[in-house]
């Protein structure tokens, strides 16, 4: 997936997460932002990565401030702010996420 | 129709509990509360431009979530909207069991709706006829046309009445009395009996008021509704409370059962329990008491 532009998803409620994103040309970079850092920055990580992986994204800045969201939670506003930077609106590859 | 879908179709939806399917502290915990049905909802809770959003947090909860003996609907976007195809995409490839058309009007917008429906599930490899369909009242041309509605598809296995939209179509509000919604629920109820298909009551939207919704639920039981739309858990234990078949209603229940299994062996068509004139035609009504009596834990 090619990036095109900054974009965000999510909410600074609690359970979720607020993801942005950005093209960049130096491999993936992460800040992370999280009340549970200590005891799942690296679950988190992990999650954010797998994610990134799977859409095929190989360089972008991600930024995500977690407010103690499940993974499944994280992986959709992480997939939410790619497609949007992506601007693919439709035809969404459902089955490869 | 196969027997797997009659059955899927029967299955028990005394509520039906609405959640935005972007807001990820409701798709976590509702089912905790014990709904026969989860109303995963990417139509007026979402806003317009979180749409896509919405797709992405109800496609991983679905795949994610073990919502254990919860039915999964989505209520999608309607067919006047650039959304409702990708919704529906969406939610088959996720896994839902069924979908909600909102504003349906004529059986046309069921056929569109089915069509759609049959190209994601071969698209996602999921077998024809897995996910069903309910259409949504919410037009008077909708009440109207509620018995091609009912029959316009075999996957579809319910019709729901959305008060506020319909009531504004009947330039009207909604009333504690709720007189301007009786006329709807009576068709519907006709209709959806006629058809042999599931009806359900709008939403009670004063969450506050839990008498007020009780009363309400009684008389919608009463008319022959199947269940309720929910927009608060609170409300889930007063529905199933009133869906509870009584001790007196269960034993009776169970004597017709008995009764008419082995009177129709000895071929014998007509007969009396307790009194009262029984044949065939109690059968169904006897069976659904002791489901129901099971699905509220007082028959194992």
């Amino acid at each position: 997936m090619k990036l095109l532009k900054p974009a965000a998803a999510g909410t600074l409620e609690s359970s979720d997460c607020f993801v942005s994103i950005e093209p960049s040309e130096n491999g993936i970079e992460i800040d992370l932002k999280s009340d549970v850092i200590r005891q799942f920055g690296d679950r988190i990580r992990e999650v954010i990565g797998e994610t990134l992986e799977t859409l095929g994204i190989e360089n972008c800045t991600i930024s995500v401030t977690d407010k103690g969201a499940l993974d499944c939670t994280i992986r959709a506003r992480v997939e939410s702010a790619a497609f949007r930077s992506a601007e693919i609106k439709e035809e969404i590859p459902w089955e490869k996420l | 129709m196969g027997e797997a879908l009659t059955d899927k179709k029967k299955r028990l939806r005394r509520s039906m509990l609405f959640l935005n399917a972007q807001k990820p502290s409701l798709i976590r915990d509702a089912y905790l509360y014990g709904p026969d049905s989860l109303m995963f909802d990417l139509e007026d809770a979402v806003a317009e431009n979180q749409k896509d959003s919405a797709r992405f947090s109800l496609y991983n909860a679905l795949r994610n979530i073990d919502y254990g003996r919860s039915e999964k609907i989505v209520r999608i976007n309607g067919l006047d909207t650039p959304h409702w195809r990708e919704d529906v995409r969406c939610a088959v490839a996720a896994g839902c069991d069924s979908i909600r058309l909102p504003k349906t009007e004529t059986a046309r917008d069921i056929s569109i709706l089915e069509e759609e429906v049959f190209k994601a599930e071969k698209e996602f490899g999921i077998e024809e006829g897995t996910v069903l369909l309910m259409a949504a009242i919410e037009s008077a041309r909708g009440v109207i046309n509620c018995m091609e509605i009912c029959t316009a598809s075999d996957r579809l296995f319910g019709i729901a009445l959305s008060g506020g939209d319909y009531t504004k179509d009947l330039q009207t509000t909604l009333s504690p009395t709720g007189v301007e919604l009786m006329g709807a629920r009576q068709h519907m109820i006709i209709a959806a009996r006629a058809a042999k298909v599931q009806c359900f009551d709008t939403v009670y939207t004063n969450v506050n008021d839990l008498d007020g919704f009780r009363h309400e639920t009684e008389m919608i039981k009463q008319m022959g509704f199947d269940g309720k739309s929910l927009i608060n858990p609170r409300q889930i234990p007063i529905v199933h409370g009133v869906f509870t078949p009584t001790d007196k209603e269960i034993e009776f229940a169970k004597k017709v059962v008995r009764e008419i299994e082995e009177k129709s062996a000895q071929g014998i068509g007509v007969f009396t329990v307790d009194g009262k004139m029984i044949d065939i035609a109690f059968y169904d009504g006897a069976r659904r008491t002791l489901e129901m009596a099971r699905a509220s834990g007082k028959l194992r």
